[in-house]
């Protein structure tokens, strides 16, 4: 499998980073020697394999479904870049 | 008093306890240390105030008398933990400014426990590098220099700062995380002892995540009984992390007996690579020596699975990252991207990121969209998940034949320097985690003790791997090596 520039142009998108058009190729070469990197690992029987969810096993714990924390607004929103009237303000999202 | 800087925890915690030196005094000394410093570039923020208010707080506590193992004593802390009030930006653009309104579990427990606070220590971006050249701070420095030159060596990565900071005297101690080599591998380069404990020994609460299966925190000291008192401090269940473990926590101080008659240690023969360089054959075998004169029986054991530990690591950890990493979308806190008229929602996700994001922290974020994505996902990272299902197992059948730990060289090289690796395949930078990683992917714990220096005069250390929970037994094995390597070489000080 190696990545093309249409793919790197498809895999920036999915990853939501801004790639300029002239550094596509670059980074589909950039892309293409890690996953060769990753290859070798076609090399490895894993039939009947588990693959791994969870490297201790363990089970997770319940606790009541209850509120057990709330009214911080200004906390949740003293680090925003813009915050406006206790909401995060985001450019236009629908035309 | 001058040199207080230079105090073991251990030291320190009797000195404090008697009253030779006060909280205020140790912590002066080592505020001076930090003041100093800015060659090594081991903090990104230095909190000099808050660090004396602390230490006043602590000398009340200590008058008091029943002050824990950590009143009064200086600590420095990486940047990835959130710091209430104190910026906390994962060596990361992309944070810029970020102060957290809430403190992580670990540091919690510190400061509950009385420690002092010196500052933020710099690191890799988002702890992904090998190296501290990642940060957005720049790289921090090494303390240590090859015999007879000046050039700028890297103290490691990603914990760097806290390994630089923890070498050069600028703390007593500091906090490190750990995703596939972060404290290990800087731990051996500046010859101080880290630890990794089992994964789910410590809360991940409130430290910025990266891969976070694999992420577990842990001291990086001076020395192996220095990390068992830390680790005392940090470690335990934690209701705000749900993979945290709900198990007793032993005295690891206590189990530091220094006998280990009876053991079991294997060496894996996977962890001889081609083209070592002879001083590392040579420092692995001197330990396997040290321990065999102590008592412990060593044997031969195999990990078969070892070689493709990377591979699934660059797989596993960069798909982690590319969902924890999603939250940097500059709508809740840090950088947000200027937009042009015309200009909607989507182009200031993409842009902030480019703006915020490193190229590597770049790079692993699209590998990680890449290896997830429809079609990809069962070749990839199914399979590399299946790979250290094997990996773990392989580990397993060791420990259910008897062997009790596993020593291995920490890392394949002693520290590099910086910019050598500038032009480098991403892979090669990769490959300094080789000795490291297989413990991440099992969960296990692992230390890295200095135990010699090679020909340039720079550390070397070995890593001991112990079975999940038994950290206890490891640190004891890693007290006996430190005991008989009787590494006490300090860089000098040219900063």
């Amino acid at each position: 499998m190696s990545i093309d520039k249409d793919t790197a142009r498809k895999v920036a998108h999915l990853a939501r980073i801004e790639v300029p058009e002239d550094q596509l190729e670059a980074l589909a070469g950039e892309l293409n020697g890690i996953l060769g990197f990753m290859e070798q690992l076609n090399e490895v029987d894993v039939d009947g394999v588990e693959p791994m969810t969870s490297v201790t096993p363990m089970r997770l714990k319940r606790r009541a479904d209850v509120v057990t924390d709330g009214d911080q607004q200004d906390k949740i929103l003293a680090n925003a870049p813009d915050a406006r009237e206790g909401f995060f303000a985001v450019p236009k999202v629908v035309e | 008093m001058s040199g207080l800087n230079t105090l073991t925890i251990a030291d320190a915690r009797d000195k404090l306890r008697s009253k030779e030196i006060s909280a205020v005094e140790l912590t002066e000394a080592c505020n001076a240390a930090v003041a100093g410093s800015d060659a090594l570039k081991a903090y990104s923020v230095k909190t000099p105030e808050m660090a004396l208010e602390q230490a006043k707080a602590a000398d009340a506590r200590l008058g008091q008398g029943d002050a824990p193992d950590l009143c009064g004593i200086p600590l420095g802390i990486k940047d990835l933990f959130c710091t209430k009030g104190v910026e906390s930006q994962a060596a990361s653009n992309i944070l810029a400014g970020f102060k957290p309104e809430y403190e992580s579990t670990v540091t919690t427990k510190l400061w509950d426990s009385g420690a002092v606070m010196l500052g933020k220590l710099n690191m890799d971006e988002f702890a992904m590098g090998s190296s501290n050249e990642t940060s957005a701070y720049g790289a921090a420095v090494n303390p240590w220099r090859r015999q007879g030159s000046d050039a700028a060596l890297t103290p490691g990565g990603s914990s760097g700062g806290s390994a630089a900071a923890v070498s050069g005297d600028l703390c007593l101690a500091a906090t490190g995380t750990d995703t596939g080599g972060s404290i290990r591998q800087p731990a051996a380069f500046t010859g101080i002892v880290g630890v990794k404990p089992t994964y789910g020994r410590v809360s991940r609460w409130g430290i910025i995540a990266f891969a976070s299966s694999l992420d577990q925190a842990g001291p990086m000291t001076k020395t192996v009984r220095d990390s068992a008192i830390f680790l005392n401090a940090i470690a335990g269940h934690d209701a705000k992390d749900s993979t945290s473990a709900d198990m007793a926590v032993p005295d690891f101080e206590a189990a530091l007996t220094g006998d280990i008659r009876g053991r079991k240690i294997g060496l894996p023969k996977e962890y001889r690579l081609d083209g070592m360089p002879a001083e590392i054959e040579k420092l692995w075998a001197d330990g396997a020596d040290m321990l065999r004169d102590a008592g412990a029986e060593i044997v031969d054991v195999s990990l078969p699975h070892t070689k493709y530990a990377l591979p699934a690591y660059y797989v596993l950890a960069p798909a982690e990252a590319s969902s924890n990493l999603a939250r940097y979308d500059g709508v809740r806190y840090g950088h947000r991207a200027k937009l042009q008229k015309g200009e909607g929602i989507h182009e200031m996700y993409a842009r902030t990121r480019a703006e915020g994001f490193g190229p590597e922290v770049q790079r692993r974020v699209m590998i990680g969209a890449y290896v997830l994505s429809a079609g990809f996902y069962d070749a990839y990272y199914r399979r590399a998940q299946r790979v250290r299902t094997l990996i773990k197992k392989d580990f397993e059948d060791v420990y259910a034949s008897g062997v009790d730990a596993i020593l291995t060289p920490a890392t394949p090289s002693a520290a590099f320097g910086l910019g050598e690796m500038a032009d480098a395949d991403p892979v090669k930078m990769y490959l300094n985690d080789v000795f490291t990683v297989t413990v991440n992917l099992a969960g296990l714990p692992g230390v890295s003790v200095p135990t010699g220096l090679d020909s340039q005069g720079l550390p070397l250390g070995l890593q001991l791997i112990g079975k999940p929970w038994e950290e206890a037994d490891m640190l004891n094995t890693a007290y006996a090596l430190e005991q008989s390597a009787g590494f006490v070489s300090k860089a000098d000080k040219w900063w």
